[in-house]
């Protein structure tokens, strides 16, 4: 019994380390941000309701299209074109919930009608799947490399969105639907839409973003880790051709894992784009793909496929944005949050695979030179 | 070359191997798969170094360091796999890594100037500019033999020259190979073409199991007495139980198949149900492309699969499956294991639907009581089902292979090189497990490059020579000579 206890400890050393991680950024955070001469004894700014939220609801935004971007890591590909498919995909839901004559001049802006906001949100999910298909078969079928798939996809729907939207800001203003609901499921708490934005009380402290999160976990986590095509993912991104060999149609399981991709970013889109209330379309979203990527590598996820977890990517994402919200509490430039982000990911990175002796290497090497 | 010794983890490569060639001979070199051919000659060109022995290059000894060491001595290796760029052109394969320059940089009509003398040496009616990726195979070649000659090469390797050259390019070789053998270059020619062997070579080398098995000279060779240098050893015939053939189902039956690897020959066979059928023949005649296209994992081109009365869709592995053909892959880490996942999920991985809810959610329990059950039945050595493939040794890697395909009711099996890289403990158990199969009904079909175990273990024996069934023996026709004579194409 204690043999195969500590294979479960050793099939998730990876997550037990980076929940670590996790907690130890969140201890350094909170203490370090405790202010003294403020009311109570434990007043950090870390851990402050408004904060928790915040940071609960950029989990819940990134987390989802993270989730995504891990499945298709887990296929030993890579998708680059999330941040500019949730700027297309911004443009376009905020145009069909907003009236033509608001919008800029521009092509798509004369051409999308105004749709109730409903039909808006059932659209763009369509629209944002329908990307990642394309993606994936021109990747699983025609064995295109994902790399340069994708990165004709980074470019092309960003410059979409930029020319759609006439390269100006787009905003969601009123429109004759009213459009709170909608508010309150993008930006607002469990407890706004429960209760149409009346009364205050623990539930008002759950943002949606961070429900929709634990039902994508939930879903993604038992399809990745219990159902057949979760296997499929695994053992196509692990060994192709031997599951090729076994009878599975690895083409389709590999396109199958961008159009969740596509999907996770459909959905992640509205809620971020009601969110920051406007879409800049040259910076919505910009390198969100790349910290996608982070947070599902820093989850355990390889970049050579077959590897990876739900629950590693969730911690992964949790870190990336904790490790951001540190920088700003403690007062660092915010230009320099993406290079402090950058320089712990590797060091985490690099204690995963080897262990603290590569840190020891790294600086022994130094003084012999 | 004398007594030159070679062991790699797990084999003796070669055991006091002699071999001498002298100036302006055309020397060839033959043997089964495995003889050791390759490796003596690797020796020659630098590529292995010895365990022990002596060589000796025009009287002066000497140790072959590396390849740019043979192409110093004057030793040039045309191998089998063309080691040519094809988005340099002509002249710049040529030189490549010794080209001539001016001032540090490459200086290309110097190149082209140099280049055309060899060109015209071997007869090629080509520019010295002519990106290669335009000639053909031939032309590759000879290009390849250029750049041996451009470094002043005395002796050329050639191994396998000819196995991807049209009829009327191997003519042409040839006729190049005697026109270097008149300026006083020496040639070693290796080849399981025999009839080409005849035509080209002064003299005759066999090697047997990694020892030298004696020389024939120019007017010894003809193809009997190499084909009984090639094989010549004490043949042991294992005992053999008769095959307990079912007659109500079909087998395995093919007709008319063409596959892409030999897109002109039409295959049609049949493996009865209780039946082991061995195909031999030598590397390259086609038989693990066929095994693929029957599969389901390569195309298919024209042609029919019968199992049992029933024909099988082409195109995909998953119809096959089906269908329960079933293919254990020659190379097992590539395309028959996930190595880093477990026994249990490679056992389950073609089945899953089996162990699966209406919701298609795995049932990890009744996934591990196969897998339990498979391990115990194959006697799979391994501390628990949940240890990765990767950490198992070959024959216990195989059994995994078997078990997946065992725990889905078998009607046709294809092993694909069942035993490379066994011990022999485990081929035992192996073989076994095939004859068990066919007694229960199941057409098993082996493909194995193996004499002995092709006759051992076989109830009938197909012999295929570069795509097409040379020959079909039964047992009381079976002999190394005779699979030997089908498998260099000969005819009955």
């Amino acid at each position: 019994m204690a043999n195969s206890k500590l294979g479960i400890v050793n099939k998730n050393r990876r997550e037990l380390g980076m929940l670590g991680l996790l907690l130890a950024l969140i201890t350094i955070t909170s203490v370090g941000t405790i202010e003294s001469g403020v009311q109570g004894l434990f007043e950090s700014k870390f851990l402050t309701p408004d904060n928790l939220k915040n940071i609960s609801r950029e989990i819940g935004i990134y987390g989802i299209f993270s989730i995504g971007v891990g499945i298709v890591i887990i296929t030993a590909g890579i998708d680059l074109s999330v941040g500019s498919l949730m700027a297309l995909l911004g443009v376009v839901f905020l145009y069909f919930v907003t009236p033509p004559e608001t919008r800029p001049d521009s092509f798509l802006a004369k051409i999308i009608p105004e749709i109730p906001w409903t039909i808006a949100i059932i659209f763009t999910l369509i629209l944002g799947t329908l990307v990642g298909l394309v993606q994936g078969l021109l990747v699983g079928k025609l064995k295109l490399q994902a790399f340069i798939v994708t990165l004709c996809g980074l470019l092309s729907y960003r410059g979409l969105a930029r020319f759609s939207a006439d390269d100006t800001s787009i905003n969601l203003s009123d429109s004759e639907q009213n459009l709170s609901f909608v508010r309150y499921l993008g930006e607002g708490s469990l407890g706004d839409v429960l209760t149409n934005g009346n009364g205050k009380g623990f539930l008002h402290s759950i943002p949606m973003s961070f429900v929709y999160l634990i039902c994508f976990a939930i879903i993604f986590g038992i399809i990745l880790h219990k159902s057949i095509f979760g296997r499929y993912i695994f053992a196509s991104g692990r060994n192709e051709l031997a599951t090729k060999y076994s009878g599975i149609n690895t083409s389709m399981v590999i396109a199958f894992a961008y159009v969740i991709a596509g999907f996770c970013t459909a959905f992640a889109a509205i809620p971020f784009c009601i969110y920051t209330g406007s879409v800049q379309p040259a910076t919505h979203g910009a390198f969100f793909e790349l910290y996608a990527i982070a947070a599902a590598v820093l989850g355990g996820c390889s970049l050579k496929g077959g590897e990876g977890s739900i629950v590693g990517i969730l911690i992964g994402t949790a870190i990336l944005i904790v490790l951001r919200n540190m920088v700003n509490l403690f007062g660092y430039p915010t230009p320099l949050s993406d290079a402090i982000t950058g320089g712990v990911i590797f060091v985490g990175v690099m204690l995963d695979q080897h262990g603290v002796s590569s840190i020891k290497r790294l600086f022994s090497s130094k003084d012999k030179s | 070359m004398q007594r030159i010794n070679k062991s790699f983890p797990g084999v003796r490569a070669l055991i006091d191997v002699d071999f001498e060639i002298s100036t302006g001979e055309v020397v060839a070199l033959i043997g089964e798969n495995g003889a050791g051919k390759s490796t003596l000659m690797n020796i020659l060109g630098g590529v292995h170094q010895p365990d022990s022995g002596t060589i000796e290059v025009e009287g002066n000894t000497t140790t072959i360091k590396s390849v740019s060491n043979a192409d110093q001595l004057g030793i040039g290796f045309v191998h089998q796999e063309l080691n040519i760029l094809d988005n340099l052109d002509v002249g710049a394969n040529v030189f490549l890594g010794r080209e001539p320059r001016r001032l540090g940089i490459v200086n290309s009509k110097q190149i082209i100037e140099k280049t055309k003398p060899f060109i015209e040496m071997l007869g090629l009616d080509i520019s010295p500019e002519t990106p290669v990726s335009e000639l053909s195979i031939g032309q590759q070649q000879m290009v390849e033999i250029a750049k041996a000659l451009s470094k002043n090469a005395k002796i050329i390797i050639m191994d396998e020259p000819t196995s991807s050259l049209t009829l009327s390019e191997t003519e042409k070789l040839l006729n190049v190979i005697s026109d270097l053998r008149d300026k006083g270059i020496s040639i070693i020619y290796i080849s399981h073409r025999l009839g080409e062997v005849s035509q080209c070579a002064d003299r005759v080398i066999a090697l047997r199991d990694g020892e030298n098995a004696g020389e024939l000279s120019k007017d010894q060779i003809d193809h009997d007495s190499m084909v009984n240098l090639m094989v010549g050893r004490a043949l042991e015939r294992n005992t053999h139980s008769k095959p307990i053939i079912n007659t109500e189902s079909e087998g395995l039956k093919i007709s008319n198949l063409r596959t892409t690897s030999y897109p002109n020959c039409k295959v049609s066979f049949r493996v009865a149900s209780g039946e082991i059928l061995g195909m031999a023949g030598l590397v390259g005649a086609g038989r693990s492309e066929l095994a693929q296209a029957i599969f389901g994992v390569d195309q298919t081109l024209e042609g029919e699969v019968k199992i049992n009365g029933k024909i099988v869709s082409r195109g995909s592995s998953k119809e096959s499956i089906r269908c329960g053909i079933y293919l254990a892959p020659e190379d097992r880490k590539r395309t028959g294991l996930v190595t880093e996942f477990d026994i249990t999920k490679n056992i389950s991985l073609a089945s899953l639907s089996k162990y699966a809810s209406k919701f298609g959610l795995i049932n990890n329990n009744k996934e591990q009581d196969v897998a339990n059950h498979q391990i115990e039945s194959l006697n799979i050595k391994t501390p628990s089902a949940s240890t990765p493939v990767v950490n198992l040794s070959g024959g216990n890697q195989q059994k995994v292979v078997l078990a997946k395909w065992l725990s889905m009711a078998p009607k046709a099996i294809i092993f694909d090189e069942p035993t490379r890289g066994i011990d022999v403990g485990a081929k035992a158990e192996i073989y076994k497990l095939m004859r068990d199969l066919a007694n229960q009904g199941v057409a098993v079909w082996m493909i194995s490059s193996d004499m002995e175990e092709v006759i051992g273990i076989s109830d009938r024996i197909a012999v295929m020579h570069e795509g097409k069934i040379t020959g079909e023996l039964s047992r009381e026709e079976f002999s190394e000579e005779t699979i030997m004579h089908f498998a260099v194409g000969g005819k009955r």
